[in-house]
């Protein structure tokens, strides 16, 4: 176990991570992972601390995944979504956080679609402030439990050839795993059709491709980004089935890359779209292994923030 | 009995003028009398200017007064004091207000207005289509009888070509030129920043350089075929700048303005800011390469006039998330010290070009009096001291805006009095 702890009050992204905290977060990530595995699923870590989970933007996954991290850990959690609540009456986000922080919550959990949300609430709460998703900019948990997923079935992260392909401009999946890998020691390579492939992306330190064959190519991981449907038609890409033909992963392609790869995605999956289902329900997937993966972090992650000393089980 | 002030001993730079040295400087009845090494002050005031430098009285060919309609941002009243608190000693207000200027009775409140209240002088620039909707022209003979001294739609870009072909036309025949911003929207997608390397890693949509540059093109284009004046808004990119270069040098009538904020900060501070939308600004933050051929502009003398762009909330508008921000910073308080102290005294920008492209450039640029202080000009003068030290407080500011990317800067360099049509209407409290 490594010994040490955050040094911030919240987890707004990677990118201010050390590679230190990363390995602090996904060790810890691995010993809660025994407490999902047991008949009851609860310890009094966070008991008495109140979490608030603000979802401005959909989310199924993530949320249900925050907030079954929260129950094991005995927060208290408080559940707020954009739709019903005050917002829509015209309430401005400074005054929302605010009247949230009157509530001294301990941690707020925040999505949104604009990025820099959970930075401006970082500089605005005492609260801590953990980051859901923040538009295309970042989703550090989803890295998290990424890399935690990649660590259980390859044993390392340090040398492995990532390839992530798909939707690369609007993706905040995307960034997250390329401040991570990239700390990590990890090639990362970006694949995706030109128009949604941001220019300069390359100055994130890493390869860039519109040839997904050879993008795939001596690949450990592939990791599929999910193509948002309402984007087909809008001068982006002109067909799901042009879209299929070249971006997206089949078994045959997935032969390209190495033979003990893994394939990897974050969920939801347009099946036909940009994974077949072959790929998706084959072996060599760990879509459910990130899943399960997904409340073991976040648990480290609210445990740490929250000043738990480097978990050691329980006593 | 008339009203003098004798200006002792400063130094007194006029590029206009070819001036450049030790000079008293009389003025008297709202202009300027006499020039010389030694000027009796007889019964004229005295003011010692010794440690100061003597500048023409600053203009500023773009400021957003945000009266009428949006007085809880700015009035014309806390603008044109925070102009001459920033040394200028006129303001050109942009159209976009509520009423839009876009008629006579407009314009003639703004002129009136700005007459009755203590501060730097107001040029109403007029709309050139009605409610700055792109579709028909405003009257602009009327306009410049009420005070107007340009023209332009600000922040929306005249995309109609034939239009902005007859605006050409029409505003010849009253000497306005016509000021575009320079965004082609189809380019931009109303982007929060500029598209790079910072916009890819933060997430953010961003505003192709091309996208100005473009708008550039065919302006210069519709300019060279009508013999048109045009007039290019806070230009930001490298691209443009070489398109103004090259039409300059065709003999296209073409000027241009840059504000201080494109001189000293790039892109990167929405990253180092987390952020803020004190960052947030139409056109956004640049690239380095950018800012490089922005400086070159200055001392190569393509780049016309320094202006502020201006462009006050209130600090309810500003504190939510960067996307839904609305653009714009305030700049009157802090565009000279900024300018000063990062460019001129670290030898990036000479004194003459700096006293040029804040008086003499935007006056010629705009045909406004003042840009000089030859014996006649008005008696407009901003004194400046260069050995001043301040901080940044937005807290202090006159303006009712507080937006700024500079809050708590230290510059060397500051204006330390304001002198309109012979009279101090600014003065730092120490002085």
């Amino acid at each position: 176990m490594t010994v040490g702890n955050l040094r911030t009050k919240d987890l707004v992204g990677i990118e201010p991570l050390t590679p230190d905290e990363i390995t602090l977060l996904l060790d810890t990530a691995e010993s809660m992972r025994a407490i999902g595995q047991r008949a009851i699923k609860k310890v009094p870590a966070l008991r008495g601390r109140m979490v608030v989970n603000l979802f401005f933007e959909a989310s199924t996954r993530t949320r249900f995944s925050f907030e079954t991290a929260e129950k094991w850990l005995s927060a208290d959690s408080l559940n707020f979504t954009a739709k019903g609540s005050s917002v829509e009456k015209g309430e401005s986000l400074l005054d929302t956080a605010k009247n949230l922080q009157a509530m001294s919550p301990d941690l707020i959990v925040i999505r949104h679609g604009s990025p820099g949300v959970p930075h401006f609430l970082a500089r605005h709460l005492k609260a801590g402030v953990v980051n859901a998703g923040d538009g295309a900019h970042e989703h550090p948990t989803q890295a998290l439990l990424d890399a935690l997923t990649i660590r259980q079935r390859l044993g390392r992260l340090e040398g492995l050839c990532v390839t992530i392909a798909g939707d690369i401009a609007y993706s905040r999946v995307v960034r997250s795993n390329i401040w991570l890998l990239t700390k990590m020691g990890a090639k990362v390579t970006v694949c995706g059709p030109p128009t949604l492939l941001p220019g300069r992306i390359e100055e994130m330190g890493v390869a860039v491709t519109t040839d997904f064959d050879a993008a795939l190519d001596g690949a450990d991981v592939v990791m599929m980004l999910r193509m948002q449907l309402e984007r087909q038609g809008k001068s982006i890409f002109p067909s799901v089935r042009e879209y299929f033909r070249h971006y997206g992963l089949d078994a045959k392609r997935l032969s390209r890359a190495k033979p003990e790869a893994i394939v990897m995605h974050p969920g939801p999956m347009n099946r036909g779209v940009e994974i077949a289902s072959d790929v998706a329900d084959s072996g060599r997937s760990v879509i459910l292994d990130q899943v399960a993966n997904g409340v073991a972090v976040r648990m480290a992650v609210l445990y740490l923030l929250l000043g738990g000393h480097p978990w050691e089980g329980e006593s | 009995m008339s009203r003098k002030l004798l200006l002792r001993g400063g130094k007194l730079v006029d590029p206009a003028a070819g001036r450049s040295g030790r000079f008293d400087v009389l003025l008297s009845d709202g202009l300027v009398t006499e020039v010389g090494d030694r000027v009796e002050a007889g019964d004229a005031e005295v003011f010692d200017a010794s440690r100061l430098l003597v500048l023409p009285g600053f203009i500023d060919l773009h400021a957003h007064l945000r009266e009428p309609g949006r007085e809880y941002a700015e009035t014309i009243a806390t603008g044109l004091a925070a102009a001459a608190a920033g040394g200028f000693t006129a303001v050109c207000a942009m159209p976009n207000t509520s009423p839009v200027n876009d008629s006579s009775e407009t314009c003639e409140f703004l002129r009136l207005r700005g007459e009755r209240v203590r501060g730097a002088r107001l040029y109403p620039v007029g709309a050139i289509t009605k409610g700055q909707k792109g579709q028909e022209m405003t009257a602009f003979g009327e306009l410049r009888e009420a005070g107007a001294v340009a023209l332009s739609d600000d922040g929306k870009w005249l995309e109609d070509g034939g239009l902005l072909r007859h605006a050409f036309e029409h505003a010849g025949l009253f000497g306005l030129p016509i000021v575009q911003h320079a965004e082609d929207k189809s380019l931009s997608e109303g982007a929060p920043m500029h598209e790079g390397a910072v916009s890819a890693r933060l997430g953010l949509s961003g505003q192709p350089s091309m996208a100005e540059a473009a708008a550039v093109a065919r302006d210069l284009l519709v300019a060279e075929m009508t013999h048109g004046r045009l007039h290019v808004a806070h230009l930001s990119t490298a691209r443009a700048l070489d398109l103004v270069r090259r039409a300059k040098a065709a003999g296209i009538r073409v000027t241009c303005e840059v504000t201080p904020h494109h001189l000293v900060l790039t892109d990167e501070e929405v990253a180092k800011s987390e952020f803020s939308t004190r960052t947030k600004m139409n056109p956004p933050l640049r690239e380095g390469s950018d800012l490089e051929a922005l400086l070159a502009g200055l001392s190569d003398g393509v780049i016309d006039a320094i202006a502020t762009d201006h462009a006050p909330h209130h600090a309810d508008e500003k504190a939510v998330d960067f996307d839904s921000a609305p653009f714009g910073i305030v700049g009157l308080e802090t565009a000279a010290s900024v300018v000063y102290d990062r460019l001129v005294s670290r030898g990036k920008l000479p004194l003459e070009r700096f006293a040029a492209l804040f008086s003499a450039g935007p006056a010629k640029a705009f045909g406004l009096p003042g840009g000089t202080l030859a014996v006649g000009a008005p008696a407009d003068v901003t004194l400046f001291d260069p050995d001043a030290r301040w901080k940044v407080d937005p807290h202090r500011f006159l303006s009712k805006g507080r937006s700024t990317p500079f809050a708590g800067w230290e510059l060397v360099g500051g204006p330390a009095a304001t002198i309109v049509a012979g009279m101090v209407v600014w003065q730092r409290v120490d002085l």
